[in-house]
Formats: C-alpha cells, structure tokens, sequence
C-alpha cells in the first residue's frame, strides 16, 4: 500500500530514537522518573505493540495508552440498553464487530444473539440502513458508537433515511467527543500526563482548532499524529522537544492527511444532525459533562431511546475489573489482577480486552512476546 | 478508486486487494468535484472517504525523515 513501506524503514527510525534520548537528557529525565506521554487513539496503541515501539524507546519517556478506543470506553450500561432493544419484538439490531463482545451487566450482545436476538454485524452504517430498506417489516436499530471520525458517517447515513423516508429505521446513539475526555483526565488530582500523541483519524474530521484547550489551559504539548511506526515515533520526538524547549502547542505530524480545519465537509455533516452537548458515561471515567453527542431535534424520530423501552441505567463495572485506572494511564495493563488470567480477548472481562484497539489487548497479544524477549531487569519496570 | 454513482456519490476503492463500495460524500466540494476523485487516494472509515491524501505533504514529511538521518550520518553516528 501506499505511503506504508517507507514509514516503517527502521534505518530511517534511529536517529529519530537518538533524538529523543538527547532531548530526554537536556530534560533531566531517565528511567527513574520518565516522562510520561499519552497517546490517546487505541490506533496508536496498537501500531505502538504491533510494531514494538516501546522497545525502541530511551528510559526517560513512557508511553501510557490513553482513553480513545472508542470500544473500550463503552459502559456497561449502554450494552444493556442495545441487548433490552435487540430482544424487543420484531427488531433487528446492527453494530460493529468489535462491540459483539463488550460485556454488559449480565451478558453481551453475542450471548444476546445466541439466544435468538436478531444482532448483525455491519461494515458501515448504510449497510444498517440498507437492511432496513430491504426489511420493511422489521425495525431496524444501529448502535451507533465512536468519536469524531465516525459520527459523519452515522449522520449522513440519518440525512439518506430522512430524504427517502426510511420509517423503520433509528439509531441508539452513543458517540462521543475526544477533548473533553482529555480535560477530564488532566482535571484529575493524580494526573501526571505530560504530552499527548493526539488521535489522527479525529482530527482528519475535526481538525487541529478543538485541541487549543489542551495547551493554552493546561499547558501540555499536543502532536496529531499518523499510525505507521515512523508517524508515532516523529510525533513523540516533537512532543519532546517542545518539552524541552518549555513550550506547549498543538502541532500537526500527520499533515498528508489532516488539514489544520479538519475535514469541514464531514463535521458540517455532524454538526446538522447532532448536538455535541450530550452528559456521557464512559468507562472507568465516570459523566464526563458534554462529550457526547445527541440527535438535534430535526432527527427525534431517528432516536431508538423514544421508541424503544430501554432501561438507561448506570451499571458498575465488574468489582475485579481495572479498564478505568488503565484508562486513565494510571495502571499498566499486566498489573491488573485478572489480566490475563480471567481476563483474556475470548473471555473479557473488561472491555480494553475486546477490542484490537484496548491496550489490555494489545498487551496480550504482542505484550507477551515483547516480555519474553526483554531481559527481566527491564521487565520488573513493568510490573 | 473510481466513480460508480455519481448522483449518490459512490464509488468503488481498492483496499489493499480488497474492494468495496465507499461512500465519496466527504471528498467531494466546490474544488473537488466527484469527477476529479478517480484515481485519488483516500482515508476510508465504516465505508467512507474522510479525506483525500495530500500526495506533496506525504513526500515532505519523508523527506524531512531522510534528511534526519542523513544530518545523523554526517555526525558519524550510525544511520
């Protein structure tokens, strides 16, 4: 593929890794006490482990996996409110794959299916609302979850539906916004974040303008970056060195694809069928005050919540679950007490195991080959 | 990727091998027309084009990387 072989030349990744060791040095920082960067896209995360990166790395930065795979962040209680719809009568239930697994109070979607639930899975949100196009019969919902980089998608699909009249078609919308989740964790009194690898594919659509908060309030560099080796290690070299310079701004390494407006076309999109003033529960983080997103009342009739009987009720995680403290950067996902052991991606527990995106997955599925290879000095700094 | 609909903005990409039907709505304004976006390439997400790839910034950020590593070399270090 394009674009692809070139970022990840590992020739090309050294000097970059020396450049970061130089700047850590001018910094003062080592293994001791590192500085601790956030990438916040489960994206990230995963090309991180896939591609090894936090071997390469000096001691005196550590990454710590952040709160945007967006699958990861489900609450419990939105699974419960898409299985009581998809068991409703004459309703078919369409999401994306990775949610089939994300555990609910006492069941998730995938056990709700093998009970008789009519729950399909879907590529895209228009081919949700081709089935019900071709089911007049039936009503058909899309549990319509994600950030900025899927919203567009939904609400285009809602403007086809409402030029053709599409009757037995609605969505339970559960789409989220990136930035608010990142105040509320600097907002934390044991925040210690220092930067952010900020996500790509959001800023695609909502360019780089939403992040201004991040360092003019809180003082913290913030570099958007791409999702090949080389993207992520050029991103964290330019946190660093902002850093070490004493400055904090939002800057762009991923600028083949993100525009410093966004994509205007595909925000306008989501901005005509959604408000972003929604109160939402992510996981492990609590209401995080307007960072989601909610139907303008033009849509109302598209709102399965009004159509439906759906219990809305906030749900705790599992007591032996850690997905929140890991969410939050503030534990590393073999510390937690069932990683690994009742908690694998076949049988999660908590849903950073779900999905490829979680960090507790990637952790499990390159992370313990990462720590075979590590001498076990290394390893005991990872718990 | 080409044109298959042009009314309803689609069209068919190849990804990786893999082809599909993508919905071109996002790629396509005033200075974009939907005939231009044969041939372009595109960021596809739940079956959507997000944004076209701008083929000079996707050259400039590796020549900026080569150019890392030739100043590396030219200090002797290890390239």
């Amino acid at each position: 593929m394009k674009h692809v072989d070139e970022l990840r030349d590992p020739a090309l990744a050294a000097p970059i890794t020396r450049d970061i060791a130089a700047l850590l040095a001018r910094l003062g920082r080592t293994g001791a006490r590192p500085l601790k960067i956030m990438e916040v896209c489960g994206g990230h995360t995963h090309a991180i482990f896939r591609f090894g990166l936090g071997e390469v790395l000096p001691p005196g930065v550590e990454l710590v996996h952040g709160p945007g795979c967006p699958v990861c962040v489900l609450p419990a209680g939105c699974i419960d409110d898409a299985i009581a719809v998809a068991e409703a009568p004459g309703v078919t239930l369409a999401t994306f794959g990775d949610v089939m697994r994300v555990p609910g109070s006492r069941k998730s979607l995938l056990d709700a299916r093998a009970q008789g639930a009519d729950v399909r899975v879907v590529y895209a949100p228009t081919d949700a609302l081709q089935i019900a196009r071709e089911a007049p019969d039936r009503e058909v919902v899309f549990l319509a979850i994600g950030f900025e980089t899927t919203a567009p998608s939904t609400a285009l699909t809602l403007l086809d539906a409402e030029r053709e009249g599409v009757e037995n078609f609605s969505i339970l919308c559960h789409h989220i916004t990136v930035v608010p989740a990142l105040c509320a964790l600097l907002d934390a009194p044991a925040a210690e974040i220092d930067g952010f690898i900020g996500p790509g594919h959001v800023s695609v659509v909502i360019g780089l303008e939403p992040y201004a908060v991040i360092a003019e309030r809180y003082r913290k560099p913030l570099v958007v970056a791409g999702f090949e080796p080389l993207d992520v290690l050029s991103a964290l070299r330019m946190v660093v060195q902002q850093l070490a310079e004493g400055r904090a701004a939002v800057e762009n390494q991923y600028r083949r694809l993100v525009a410093p407006q966004g994509n205007p076309v595909a925000w306008g999109a989501a901005m005509e069928v959604f408000e972003d003033t929604a109160d939402r529960e992510w996981r492990g983080l609590g209401i995080i005050p307007r960072s989601g997103l909610a139907l303008r009342p033009r849509f109302a009739r598209f709102d399965a919540r009004a159509r439906f009987a759906v219990p809305g009720a906030r749900v705790e995680d599992h007591k032996a679950c850690q997905c929140g403290e890991v969410l939050k950067g503030a534990l590393r996902p073999p510390e937690c007490k069932v990683f690994g052991a009742a908690c694998t991606p076949e049988t999660p527990i908590g849903a950073c195991m779900v999905s490829s995106e979680g960090a507790c997955a990637a952790y499990f599925n390159y992370g313990r080959l990462a720590a075979a290879r590590r001498p076990p000095r290394a390893e005991a700094r990872h718990g | 990727m080409r044109v298959t609909d042009a009314e309803r903005k689609l069209g068919v990409v190849d990804m990786g091998g893999v082809t599909r039907t993508v919905n071109l709505a996002c790629v396509v304004d005033a200075e974009h027309p939907i005939d231009a976006c044969a041939g372009t390439w595109v960021l596809v997400h739940v079956g959507f084009a997000l944004q076209r790839v701008d083929e000079a910034e996707a050259a400039r950020t590796l020549e900026l990387l080569r150019a890392l590593g030739e100043a590396h070399a030219r200090r002797g270090e290890e390239p």
